[in-house]
């Protein structure tokens, strides 16, 4: 399946890109997570970091479908 | 009852107004500033990161539940984007109710909701020529997650 991520703040700058078409097997939002951190050797898991698919909060453990969006928002810090 | 995101100056009296209500005998505002130091770093200025899709419906979920579960009347937040200087407002609640304890409550619960579920990143710029984001406090001072994480 193809997904489109979105990496944001420090994500973006862990990764060098704000975004990019992947092909992958499937899976969790969590699994992807750790594929793209193999994959681009700067992006760590952070503890606080939060998902959000096709514009709405979601779970790790979400199962992911072909043309998903998938955002990784690293730890919040507003206010 | 809104949520909005603004890349200019929050005009705080203008805002107050919107929650403004005869029924109402309390007003509870929170405004959040630009400090000058955070960690022992002199800070500069700050600068906010907002995805504002997720941000402005997550902001107005958090208000409806705090009206919800506080039964206070009107409630509104704001949080700018962008760069900041010192002394800026950078998040205002306003949350008006016929009496003060709810309101409050109300207020308290919409700022802490906001700093840990809406997707918006500080960095912060430092007098000394270095800038950092910086992570959400909640989690560095209770040192608890807000669900899976991508390594457990």
């Amino acid at each position: 399946m193809k997904v489109n991520i979105r990496y944001f703040a420090l994500f973006r700058e862990q990764t060098g890109c704000s975004s990019e078409v992947v092909e992958w097997s499937g899976g969790t939002a969590a699994e992807l997570f750790q594929a793209m951190a193999e994959k681009h050797a700067g992006l760590k898991a952070e503890a606080a970091a939060l998902v959000a698919v096709n514009d709405e909060m979601a779970s790790w453990e979400s199962a992911l479908n072909d043309g998903d969006e998938v955002l990784f928002f690293p730890p919040v810090a507003g206010g | 009852m809104k949520f909005a995101v603004s890349d200019r100056p929050i005009d705080v009296e203008a805002a107050k107004q919107t929650v403004a209500d005869q029924s109402c005998g309390a007003l509870v505002v929170f405004e959040g500033w630009i400090r000058n130091h955070n960690e022992g770093q002199e800070v500069e200025r700050l600068e906010y990161e907002v995805y504002r899709p997720v941000a402005v419906k997550e902001g107005a979920k958090i208000i409806a539940e705090a009206v919800e579960r506080f039964a206070v009347s009107n409630a509104i937040c704001i949080h700018r984007e962008g760069l900041l200087e010192l002394g800026e407002v950078a998040v205002l609640v306003c949350v008006s109710s016929p009496h003060r304890g709810e309101a409050f409550d109300a207020c308290r619960y919409i700022i802490d909701q906001a700093k840990t579920r809406l997707p918006i990143w500080k960095k912060e710029h430092y007098v000394s020529g270095v800038s950092e984001w910086v992570n959400c406090e909640h989690c560095a001072a209770a040192g608890h997650s807000h669900g899976a994480t991508p390594h457990d």
